[in-house]
């Protein structure tokens, strides 16, 4: 098998204390990373422009909102709107759906993972940060069963501890890393180009 | 790449979405496929079968089947007026321009269980324009339209729209267009009369009459550029000259065909205006 870059898209999903982790890993990534970055954060009531406004100013990719049936680029910051749940297509564009709450959030995580698992397969990265629910471990199953990696943030480092230790619990964990190294562990797989069973700790 | 897994599952859904076009007319081919995989999914679970496949024979030859399948197909989520700000322009900016034609007709596509179509028929009320207005609720979902029909909300609901009726500019209270019973609020019979609640199916069928104004929200979202295009063109066909197209917070005209015969009258909120002078 030729080599190829390991990872070509990469999800993050979180909630309680996610906008902070956000902010700590988003600018840390470099301005040529070669995959897109999909966001899924439970934002609340908080407008959408809003936090990626903020997110804008401070990172070196562009940051933006999925745009319905938009495509997802290499180097560009995609965020959930709020109160649309995101998922992915097979020709790598973005849809949004109005469907009830899922694990009782709109955006819900979980639809974002399992989408993208469908798409990307092996070449999906998901990351699970911070927050107060379990949204987001089913979706981590649907990754590694794709054959995809699956990080995610220690919850001792998490302002919330619940998703990410409903993450762990499920065994698809390939990493758990605390926030100080989430971005350069994207940033490396994102560039590594060895198979993914290689890149496994 | 997907895993061979996922690709056995498309092709499942694949083979779902042809029984039910060529046995029961319903195409659903053009829809957005990843949020219809979920549905499917959901649909296998419903009737108890094992895999999607499973489906098939089910779908082939139970006469009585074709209910539940639409009704677990099309998730008919709503709420009384949500996006307020999208209501209060409405409101403010194309209810005016309404109520100078003497007669008008409203076609509300994808009313799922009616919550949008009673906050337009209040808020033409509040305009003294609900008299000489018929508002068209269309869906496919008959079992939504059958609850809309009712008028019937859960009584812990109201508070809840009663707050995004506010921010829409209300300046009443919902309470005076409710009957309030144990548990439960039923709309007035003078708002519901001005509504009419019919099965269409935007896929197939085509305009029914000239109307002044089209909202749809939340629906194109379902649906991929192709079938986005063809229900565009479908609205823009059923609007009188100046008519007015109301579409979901994150929808747009995008390339269609039909965009070039709208102007944006408020961008961020959906909002069009059919070009030509308004007759
Ligand atoms: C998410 S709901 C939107 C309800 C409401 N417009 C709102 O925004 O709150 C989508 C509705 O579209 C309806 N729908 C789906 N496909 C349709 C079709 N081909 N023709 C008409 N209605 C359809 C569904 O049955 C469902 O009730």
């Amino acid at each position: 098998m030729s080599p190829r870059p390991v990872v070509q898209a990469v999800v993050i999903g979180c909630s309680a204390g996610g906008i902070a982790a956000l902010h700590h890993i988003l600018p840390r990534l470099p301005a040529d990373l070669p995959v897109p970055v999909i966001v899924v954060c439970h934002t609340g009531p908080s407008p959408t422009d809003l936090f990626s406004s903020v997110l804008r100013r401070d990172c070196r990719l562009p940051v933006m909102e999925a745009p319905e049936r938009g495509t997802a680029r290499p180097g560009h910051i995609y965020v959930a709107p709020a109160d649309y749940h995101l998922l992915m297509e097979e020709d790598k564009t973005f849809a949004l759906s109005a469907d009830p709450r899922v694990n009782n959030a709109r955006p819900a995580i979980d639809l974002l993972f399992e989408s993208a698992a469908n798409v990307w397969g092996e070449g999906l990265l998901a990351v699970q940060l911070t927050g107060a629910n379990d949204d987001g471990a089913a979706g981590m199953k649907e990754v590694k069963a794709a054959g995809g990696l699956c990080l995610v943030q220690d919850p001792a480092t998490a302002t919330a501890t619940a998703m990410p230790e409903a993450a762990i619990a499920t065994g698809a964990a390939d990493w758990v890393a605390p926030l100080d190294w989430i971005a350069f562990l994207i940033t490396s797989l994102c560039f590594s180009s060895a198979p993914a069973q290689d890149c496994r700790p | 790449m997907p895993s061979k897994h996922e690709r056995t599952r498309a092709i499942e859904v694949d083979l779902v979405v042809e029984a039910l076009a060529r046995r029961h007319g319903y195409d659903f081919s053009d829809y957005a496929k990843a949020s219809l995989r979920r549905r499917v999914a959901a649909l296998a679970v419903t009737l108890g079968c094992p895999t999607i496949s499973d489906l098939l024979p089910r779908l082939l030859h139970d006469e009585a089947i074709l209910p539940t399948v639409l009704s677990t197909l099309s998730v008919p989520v709503t709420e009384m007026f949500r996006d307020p700000l999208v209501f209060k322009a409405i409101r403010e900016h194309i209810l005016p321009v309404l109520a100078t034609y003497p007669r008008l007709n409203i076609w509300q596509a994808g009313s799922a269980t009616g919550e949008e179509a009673y906050s337009l028929a209040i808020m033409l009320e509040e305009a003294g324009l609900l008299h000489k207005v018929q508002i068209y609720a269309t869906d496919i979902n008959d079992a939504a339209m059958a609850k809309a029909e009712e008028g019937i909300l859960p009584a812990d609901q109201i508070a809840k729209y009663e707050d995004a009726y506010r921010k829409a500019g209300g300046t009443r209270t919902l309470a005076q267009y409710f009957s309030l019973g144990y548990g439960f609020a039923k709309l007035s019979a003078s708002l519901k009369d001005h509504i009419s609640f019919a099965h269409h199916n935007l896929v197939s069928d085509g305009v029914f009459c000239e109307v002044n104004m089209v909202i749809c929200r939340n629906v194109l979202i379902y649906f991929d550029k192709s079938l986005q295009d063809h229900v565009l063109g479908l609205f823009e066909a059923s609007l009188s000259r100046g008519g007015f197209l109301c579409l979901g917070s994150r929808e747009n005209l995008g390339g269609s065909a039909a965009a070039h015969h709208f102007t944006p009258l408020d961008r961020e909120l959906r909002l069009f205006k059919k070009s030509g002078e308004a007759s």
